[in-house]
């Protein structure tokens, strides 16, 4: 490593004799910018400035540039500048920086603030409408899809949705077991809790049931779902899309939607009302286990109460929002996952999009149900 | 010939690595000295690259010892790879640009974690890098998935210069530019070796670039370096592999018409 880099001045009459000394490299680069700080050298009468390079002892681009740049300046103020004593080895780079930055790159223009607000708020509303276009395109797309695979069955790509059946359906079984059940038992203990109150302990048995069998069972599990293998759906495609796999498909003449999209909704579909069934049934489970230890209400009492308050109807309602809310979670993010751009970050904003998105519709279609089921009195 | 230690940029002696049960390179030895060019040519698939990021160690060796500035690379702190990381620059053969970050972004980064200087000069310097490499400044403001292929390589090539580094890994830096970009290239490979003495390890299909800015060339063949000299001595070499890379009809076809 070569010794400091020092720049000195001396002026003799209309010239400005520099004189580059040491390691002019980016080891030091904290010092160099300070160095040819072209505003703090005299300029008053000087008509010529000389770069002497005799005793440079190393040589980077870094410092090639900022001397160019003095030099640049100097003539920009009208002065005569050039290099003096250049050794050979150096020349190079020296015509090397001499040709970059000669026109500034042309900067995108920088809007106003309150500008770019009101923009990216008009950007989101209308990015609304694209949103549920993308939604109602894929859902054609997949029936499309459908109605082709109805005719010849054996397009249907069956392993592809074995295989992703085992994914989301039975690998995901041992968390959804647990936290149903867990979610089962908080119910219970927070009824029994509050009832004991008015002495109501028995009506536990009758909220815990409703509330899992018609709501929280297929809630849970597809927030879970949706958080868990549509995720895994979204981040799968989208860097799919990012490597170009699915340009490679599409030219290679197949329909990615067919060959990706179709087995990963499908599997979702018959996995979600499974998942939904253990699910429930784990929550019950939990919530006659919290009743028992901690209400201290036997689990034959629990069985026969629930017989008596538990009919079909309650099951029923739950098992047929389930399919819809794995149709909701496979498109949104089927979908998010083809819009993913090139960037890492793009993957990472539609994943969490995704997410949110999917969790937000389940919700909103569940509210959509419960009101259905009222007014057809189920 | 050996060199002596402080010539020798690079020592990777007795290298073997392989994947399951594959050897991919088989007991290989290879100095590269400072300051010099070194060229790699090797069958597609015959292990370039997996040496190269042995090397810098990506994958781990079986056996062997490599040494990088006279540094053992599995016995650095993570003082000493950062410091390593200022030392060389890599080119990766896919490219490896970050991206989420714009191109001048990209070429920004290394500088920023290491030099000290305003956002001005670091603006400039990056234009200066891109142009050097021959893109345009106004395509610092693009992000990687909106290049070209050859575009890709020229951005990652600044990258790797971003520092001045001593030593550059370069796994074919020139595939997928049009020949006059790969001539640019060579110049530019060229100027830095002579202003600041870079060490530059390449590995190339370029027959262009081997003839006219490798110092030595390194021919690698059944997981070995079955040749390696200037390239003069390669193309008088017997082996067979040596002499059908040289010789072969395209080699032939293009010594025809050069003359
Ligand atoms: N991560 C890995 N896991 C398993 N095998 C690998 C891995 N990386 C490389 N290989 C194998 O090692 C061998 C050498 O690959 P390498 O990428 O080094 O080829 P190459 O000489 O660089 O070829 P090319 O000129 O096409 O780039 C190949 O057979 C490859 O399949
Ligand atoms: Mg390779």
């Amino acid at each position: 490593m070569g010794s400091k880099p020092v720049l000195s001045s001396t002026i003799a009459g209309e010239r400005l004799e520099l004189a580059a000394v040491g390691s002019w490299t980016a080891v030091y680069s904290d010092l160099l910018e300070r160095l040819v700080d072209p505003d703090t050298l005299p300029v008053s009468n000087i008509r010529r400035v000389a770069i002497d390079m005799t005793r440079v002892q190393e040589l980077d681009t870094l410092g090639a540039w900022l001397l160019e740049r003095l030099i640049r300046r100097s003539r920009d103020r009208g002065q005569e500048a050039e290099f003096v004593g250049l050794p050979e080895h150096y020349r190079g780079l020296i015509d090397q920086v001499h040709e970059v930055n000669r026109r500034a790159p042309s900067s995108r223009a920088r809007a106003n603030r309150l500008i770019a607000g009101l923009d990216s708020v008009g950007r989101a509303a209308a990015e609304l409408k694209t949103d549920l276009i993308a939604f109602l395109d894929m859902l054609g797309a997949l029936s499309g899809v459908i109605a082709r695979v109805l005719v010849r069955p054996r397009t249907f790509r069956l392993t592809s949705a074995v295989h992703h059946m085992n994914r989301v359906g039975w690998q995901a079984l041992p968390i959804m077991l647990l936290i149903t059940f867990l979610i089962g038992g908080i119910i219970a203990q927070q009824g029994i809790f509050h009832f004991s109150k008015f002495g109501a302990e028995t009506y536990v048995v009758d909220m815990v049931g409703i509330l899992v069998l018609r709501e929280f069972g297929v809630l849970i599990v597809s927030i879970m779902v949706a958080g868990r293998s549509g995720s895994a759906y979204t981040a799968e495609l989208g860097s799919m899309k990012m490597r170009e796999e699915i340009d490679a498909l599409r030219t290679m003449g197949f329909d990615p939607v067919e060959v990706l999209i179709l087995p990963r909704v499908l599997a979702l579909v018959c996995a979600l009302p499974i998942l939904t069934f253990f699910g429930s049934m784990a929550a019950l489970y939990g919530g006659g286990l919290v009743a028992w230890l901690y209400g201290g209400m036997s689990p034959s009492i629990f069985v026969a109460r629930l017989r008596e308050v538990i009919s079909v109807t309650h099951f029923e309602v739950g098992m047929i929002k389930a399919p819809f809310m794995a149709l909701v979670i496979g498109i949104i993010a089927c979908s998010e996952g083809l819009l993913v751009k090139g960037s890492a970050e793009s993957l990472g904003l539609r994943t969490t999009t995704s997410v949110v998105k999917s969790i937000f519709l389940v919700i909103v279609l569940d509210g959509v149900f419960a009101i259905f089921f009222a007014s057809i009195g189920m | 010939m050996q060199a002596s230690a402080e010539q020798v940029a690079i020592s990777v002696r007795d290298l073997v690595v392989g994947f399951g049960d594959q050897v991919v390179l088989d007991h290989l030895s290879l100095d590269v000295r400072r300051g010099e060019i070194l060229g790699l040519v090797g069958a597609s698939g015959g292990g370039k690259s997996v040496l190269l990021r042995t090397i810098i160690g990506l994958i781990p060796k079986r056996q062997g010892r490599i040494e990088i500035m006279g540094m053992e690379l599995e016995k650095a702190t993570l003082q000493d790879m950062r410091s390593f990381g200022r030392r060389w620059g890599i080119l990766y053969q896919q490219g490896a640009l970050f991206s989420s970050l714009t191109v001048r972004q990209n070429v920004q980064f290394p500088m920023r974690e290491n030099l000290e200087i305003s956002l001005p000069l670091l603006d400039e310097l990056a234009t200066a890098k891109l142009e050097m490499v021959g893109l345009s400044p106004d395509d610092g403001d693009k992000f990687p998935a909106e290049l070209s292929g050859g575009m890709t390589k020229r951005v990652a090539l600044a990258r790797a210069l971003a520092l001045d580094p001593e030593i550059v890994f370069l796994d074919e830096p020139t595939s997928g530019l049009d020949p006059i970009a790969a001539g640019d290239f060579d110049v530019l490979i060229r100027t830095l070796r002579q202003t600041f003495g870079l060490t530059v390890f390449m590995v190339t299909h370029d027959l262009d670039s081997l003839h006219t800015v490798c110092d030595r060339v390194a021919a690698l063949a059944d997981g070995k370096v079955v040749a390696v000299g200037p390239i003069a001595n390669l193309l008088a070499s017997e082996h067979p592999w040596v002499k059908s890379y040289f010789y072969g009809e395209r080699a032939r076809i293009r010594a025809h018409a050069v003359h």
